[in-house]
């Protein structure tokens, strides 16, 4: 559904991803680990149309996406859950989740109840302003703001980075939950113990190339992934 | 919930109709020249020039200092198309220049023709400029409200602009009629309707999607792009539509003031303007509306005491002299911005609800003290 194919990026004057080549098939979890400055961000930002490549292929669906602008690839079904989060703190709740579905032009109704089935919280604080949110509830509304657009494929930014190891937990359940909903999931993580554990595929990056790949199981009992990722 | 919105909905439009007929009653009663009329008429057009720099700069997130600029695009547009054929063909108003257009139009007519010109120049000037960022943002749109300042005043383009001379004897505020008649119309509350048309349309353009994209730029931009928001259309947009609202502004305020000249123009108007917009808070219609009626009562009205010799009673004709006015003003605005930065409103709107729970507390707390 969705392929890389040897994708290089040149990002604050170094090349922060080199020659890498990964895909995604349609109904997956795949993730991406590695450490600080490994190249994943600047990957997904390539792909989401916020970072020009240097050279290399994206593909999705068959289409050539190719340092396309944002608002097309949105439109084409991909989606980005930014890292931190990144809410608008001075809309409300609903306001942020409208703009998820900025592109739109048909009926938002049944997409908004399906966020608000999802994450309840939401519902509840839907006049609150985003800012006034719990770091958990944020990346709630930044998961439900992206799953308004409809995506096919959700691509998730550190969704774990700076909560509590509980709500990690819930968050790791509820991309189980979009998952199984049918959205494809690209999700980077550094916390690769979760991330491989709800993959179906992983891979490793390591300063810009992709130094191991294989099923998300594999690689969690993988020596090396243990010594560098998972702590022994 | 729908009972309440359109009770609020309700409440707003009875105090709009409350203000509008207030205006209008005290322009069948008072003396046409009271200060009451200046304090209104200059209050409503500042404020139609404040909303639209909040638009840019509360709601877009742009930092914005070219207002004045596209005032004066307004002001000449307005100016040179509403002065009737006959003037402009005669030696009175174009003295050393051969006036160039030879047809002139109606006060409608030359209203939206400001906001037209205004807008197209945003346009042109948005394309390089809004790919800047913050100051660098502020200080081109300074640097070319200036340039449309200088090249206005240029000896060559005298039979559009009379060059540093000054317009007058086109349709100012005492020449407003009834459509079609020769009625005449009570211009303060021409002014208001102007000026409340205009602001109504900025409302509901803050309150539309494209408003929310325009709040979601100011609060995240990348996160904004990410969502699929095309960043420079946007502030594209705002820019001219807030550029727009300037020139009809620079229009009203060119019929306010029966004369215009270029020089009138400068950077201290804007600077004026957005000192208005941030005691009234950034990112509030209303806000903008109260400082701006606010600013203007106090330096055209309430103040002016301390430039002629008189204030409170006092008689002090060494102390109160030409200029101390701008003293006293300046250390008022220090202090409303040292201690009030967020504004009389902060990013809220006035509402029923805010001013009772205002009074609310304020009896509460009497009563606490008791």
């Amino acid at each position: 559904m969705f392929e890389i194919k040897g994708l290089s990026v040149n990002y604050g004057g170094i090349e922060a991803v080199r020659d890498i080549s990964l895909s995604v098939p349609a109904g997956s979890i795949v993730t991406l680990i590695g450490a600080n400055g490994a190249g994943k961000s600047t990957t997904l930002r390539t792909i989401a149309g916020l970072v020009k490549p240097k050279a290399g292929k994206i593909e999705f669906e068959g289409e050539d996406i190719t340092g396309k602008d944002p608002a097309y690839i949105v439109g084409k079904g991909i989606t980005l859950v930014p890292e931190g989060r990144r809410i608008f703190p001075n809309l409300t709740v609903l306001e942020n989740l409208k703009i998820g579905a900025y592109l739109r032009n048909d009926s938002i109704e049944e997409d908004l109840e399906r966020v608000y089935r999802l994450f309840p919280r939401l519902r509840e604080r839907s006049w609150q302003y985003g800012g006034t949110l719990s770091g958990g509830e944020q990346q709630m509304l930044a998961v439900g703001r992206a799953l308004m657009s409809k995506p096919k494929l959700m691509m998730m930014d550190e969704p774990s980075l700076g909560l509590a190891p509980l709500v990690v937990k819930d968050i790791f359940s509820i991309i189980e939950r979009v998952n199984a909903d049918g959205v494809t999931i690209l999700l980077i993580e550094q916390n690769a113990n979760m991330a491989l554990k709800v993959a179906d595929i992983g891979y490793v990056m390591e300063t810009g190339q992709i130094m191991l790949s294989g099923k998300g199981s594999d690689l969690i009992n993988d020596e090396g992934v243990r010594k560098a990722y998972l702590g022994g | 919930m729908d009972r309440e919105k359109r009770n609020h909905l309700i409440r707003v439009f009875v105090a709009i109709a409350l203000v509008y007929g207030l205006v209008a009653v005290l322009e069948f009663t008072l003396r046409p020249t009271s200060i009451i009329f200046t304090v209104l008429r200059k209050g409503a057009i500042y404020s139609l020039v404040a909303v639209s720099m909040n638009l840019l700069n509360g709601f877009t997130g742009l930092f914005s200092l070219g207002q004045a600029g596209f005032m004066l695009l307004g002001a000449y547009t307005y100016a040179i198309l509403t002065m009737p054929t006959a003037v402009k063909e005669s030696e009175r108003v174009y003295r050393y220049y051969d006036a160039l257009i030879h047809f002139d139009t109606g006060v409608l007519a030359g209203l939206i023709a400001a906001g037209l010109i205004a807008a197209v120049f945003a346009f042109f000037i948005g394309l390089p400029v809004l790919r800047l960022k913050s100051d660098y943002l502020a200080i081109a749109t300074l640097g070319f409200a200036e340039i449309i300042r200088a090249v206005c005043q240029w000896d060559v383009l005298g039979p559009l602009t009379n060059g540093a001379n000054l317009l007058r004897e086109f349709k100012d505020l005492s020449r407003i009629t009834l459509p079609f008649s020769d009625i005449p119309f009570p211009p303060t509350l021409f002014v208001f309707i102007v000026v409340g048309i205009c602001i109504l349309l900025i409302v509901l353009l803050i309150n539309s999607s494209y408003g929310r994209a325009f709040k979601a730029i100011r609060d995240d931009e990348t996160a904004a792009e990410a969502m699929g928001i095309n960043l420079f259309r946007h502030k594209e947009l705002s820019f001219v539509i807030s550029s727009f609202f300037a020139g009809i502004s620079g229009a009203l305020l060119a019929m306010f003031q029966y004369t215009v000249q270029a020089q009138q123009f400068r950077t201290v108007l804007t600077y004026e303007i957005l000192l208005i917009v941030v005691i009234g808070g950034i990112g509030s219609i209303s806000g903008s509306c109260i400082a701006s009626f606010l600013y203007i009562a106090l330096s055209e009205w309430w103040l002016r005491g301390l430039d002629m010799g008189t204030f409170l009673g006092i008689n002090a004709p060494d102390l109160f002299r030409s200029g101390f006015r701008r003293l006293v003003f300046s250390v008022i605005i220090m202090i409303i911005v040292l201690f009030f930065s967020r504004g009389i409103m902060g990013d809220k709107e006035l509402s029923y609800e805010r001013v009772r729970s205002f009074f609310k507390g304020r009896i509460h707390r009497k009563e606490n003290a008791r």
